[in-house]
């Protein structure tokens, strides 16, 4: 047997002193990667005019101001469509596309894990496969698809896809199956409680990680939604797409452009901090048996 | 379904041929088919109807305005012998996918790793400057500025001010950095819902297993990560696995906002450019189709393989 550490009679886990040093060094070195970008784009937006063409540029901002943020506004009220109108669409589709996707995904969740039917089963192994069809690779048949019923050039175009996510309810009833325990449903069930019933009282509230969750994985996705090969008007053009044609104005516009990014970055962001012990939790249950 | 059941309805399954005996649950059940169908009927309109009518598709010449002919197999023959740039696109996605999805799979797991034993606290703070990326929207961008092509751009910069380099380097349009500079781009923007996952899986650990290890001769970390660890968390590594390989092969958006269309030389032309290409901008539907249909069963096919390795961790 080896030998074994012990400290007051409590077995001590493995660990060297040098392993630990290590595993720091390694997270300092990738973390700044990841971090460096991103606080680049931050200062950039808070860098004066002066600042912005400073050579070589610099990791840090002198005299921060916020006219990049007022120069945005200005540079978006030129538009042939008024600004609030790209916002709109983007808060508008996000939100009904979230809660769609939250009643539908759920609703099927539940069937698929807590009732046993035939071809139940099936239509989960379905869903779980269809987590490799990347958007890519649907986009053309799914422009067909839509032509044949109309959406092309509507909110719906972007709003009933996002309706079933196979994320969604993938995370959805992998959580219900480890997270609801049958015997609470058996007494409802008993009580005379309908399935509908059952699902909607009992099952719903005992599942709010994976709601949220749900809900934020579906906002971000939305949230992000650039230009769209569905959507051809310019009024109903997205808000990253917007942003993306004032960015396109090229360098004189890196400040304001910096700040558009800030402005969109901010959001996800903030909801994923707000959340982020709860996506955790249901990550815990996302696991692919077999 | 339970005997309970079935000796409420007083029909015991023997009696009945397999048929019946579905026909009988289906019936019984009628709400949970209520429950699945308004999710099951979009998920087949737009995921599933979509990759069969693909695979029909990929055997005509349709192009959206004229009545189809059947070509068979004539797309996929023109694909691999006709197209060059179709072969270039291939040996790119694969470059991309081989580096970009092992190398953001490992990155996820061993950062979940390493901040699993921090505290609460500085751990939600690291996760979030890790996923931070991969949620924020357009902020790849700022490669863009940082590599931009003048010299404003921070690499530029510092390179001529130390004598490096004499001239810009026009990053971005030079077919020698394009491609590693997008793998970098990719892979900082990876750490998406596979890393979420792995955090998730490793906290949930029993730690009563982590001490009965120590007792039986676990030495270092190491062994940890491989006897204990691992074999624990396989689960979320399947799932993880089928999440990086879905966005590697599926990568394209990122070039295109950094380098344009095409980008130079096709030097980071990847399958998905090519089927947009035709898909969108030339409309040749049937030929695109074939495109999508290779990547498809690409995606299929590493995926079977990967989930074959993993299932051989901690053996």
């Amino acid at each position: 047997m080896a030998k074994l550490r012990t400290r007051k009679h409590k077995v001590v886990l493995a660990r060297s002193r040098g392993g630990d040093a290590g595993i720091t060094v390694m997270l300092v070195i990738m973390g700044a990667f990841m971090v460096l970008p991103m606080y680049y784009v931050i200062i950039q937006s808070l860098k004066p005019l002066d600042e912005l063409w400073m050579f070589p540029p610099r990791f840090y901002v002198s005299n921060p101001s916020f006219k990049n943020f007022k120069d945005l506004f200005t540079l978006m009220s030129g538009n042939l469509v008024p600004f609030s109108r790209y916002i709109f669409n983007t808060v508008f589709t996000s939100v009904a596309g979230t809660f769609g996707n939250l009643f539908f995904s759920s609703l099927a969740a539940y069937a698929m894990a807590k009732i046993k039917f035939p071809g139940g089963k099936g239509m989960f192994r379905l869903v779980r496969t269809s987590l490799m069809f990347h958007e890519t690779v649907t986009a053309i048949c799914c422009f067909i698809l839509m032509s044949a019923f109309q959406m092309i050039d509507t909110y719906w175009a972007i709003i009933v896809p996002a309706w079933a996510t196979s994320l969604g309810l993938y995370l959805m009833k992998q959580f219900m199956q480890t997270g609801i325990t049958d015997a609470v449903l058996e007494s409802a069930r008993l009580d005379g409680a309908s399935e509908l019933k059952t699902f909607w009282i009992i099952a719903m509230p005992m599942v709010k990680p994976a709601w949220l969750t749900l809900i934020i994985y579906s906002f971000q996705d939305l949230w992000n939604k650039g230009a769209s090969i569905y959507i051809h008007s310019e009024q109903l053009k997205s808000l990253n797409y917007a942003i993306q044609q004032i960015t396109a104005g090229g360098i004189k516009r890196a400040g304001a452009s910096a700040a558009a990014t800030v402005v969109m970055m901010l959001v996800p962001i903030l909801v994923f901090v707000i959340s982020q012990s709860n996506i955790i939790e249901t990550m815990g249950s996302s696991g692919m048996k077999d | 379904m339970s005997s309970k059941t079935a000796q409420k309805k007083a029909v015991a399954r023997k009696d009945m041929t397999r048929w019946q005996w579905t026909w009988k649950e289906m019936k019984r059940n009628k709400v949970a088919y209520l429950m699945v169908a308004p999710y099951m009927l979009i998920f087949t309109c737009f995921k599933i109807l979509p990759v069969l009518l693909s695979i029909v598709i990929s055997f005509t010449d349709f192009n959206l305005l004229q009545m189809p002919n059947i070509v068979w197999l004539d797309n996929y023959v023109r694909l691999f012998l006709d197209d060059d740039i179709f072969l270039i696109a291939a040996k790119n996605t694969l470059i991309f996918a081989a580096i970009v999805g092992p190398v953001s799979y490992l990155m996820s797991l061993m950062v979940a790793w390493f901040i699993n034993e921090l505290s609460p606290k500085i751990r939600a703070v690291v996760t979030l400057i890790f996923y931070a990326p991969s949620i924020s929207g357009q902020v790849y961008l700022v490669w863009g500025t940082l590599f931009s092509s003048d010299s404003y751009g921070w690499a530029n910069a510092w390179l001529v001010k130390l004598g490096i380099i004499s001239k810009e380097i026009a990053w971005f349009e030079d077919a020698d950095y394009v491609m590693p500079l997008c793998i970098v781009v990719a892979l900082w923007t990876s750490l998406g819902t596979a890393f979420l996952s792995f955090i998730a899986g490793l906290q949930g650990i029993d730690k009563a297993q982590y001490e009965a290890g120590a007792v039986d001769g676990i030495r270092n970390r190491w062994q940890e990560l491989w006897y204990i660890t691992l074999p624990n968390m396989k689960p979320q590594l399947m799932f993880g696995a089928v999440m990086a390989i879905t966005s590697s092969f599926g990568f394209g958006g990122v070039v295109t906002a950094l380098c344009g269309f095409p980008s130079v030389d096709y030097a980071a032309h990847t399958i998905v450019h090519h089927l947009e290409d035709y898909g969108s901008q030339r409309f040749e539907t049937g030929y695109s189709s074939a495109i999508a249909v290779v990547l498809f069963v690409v995606m299929i096919g590493s995926n079977a393989l990967v989930k074959k390795v993993i299932s051989k961790v901690g053996s």
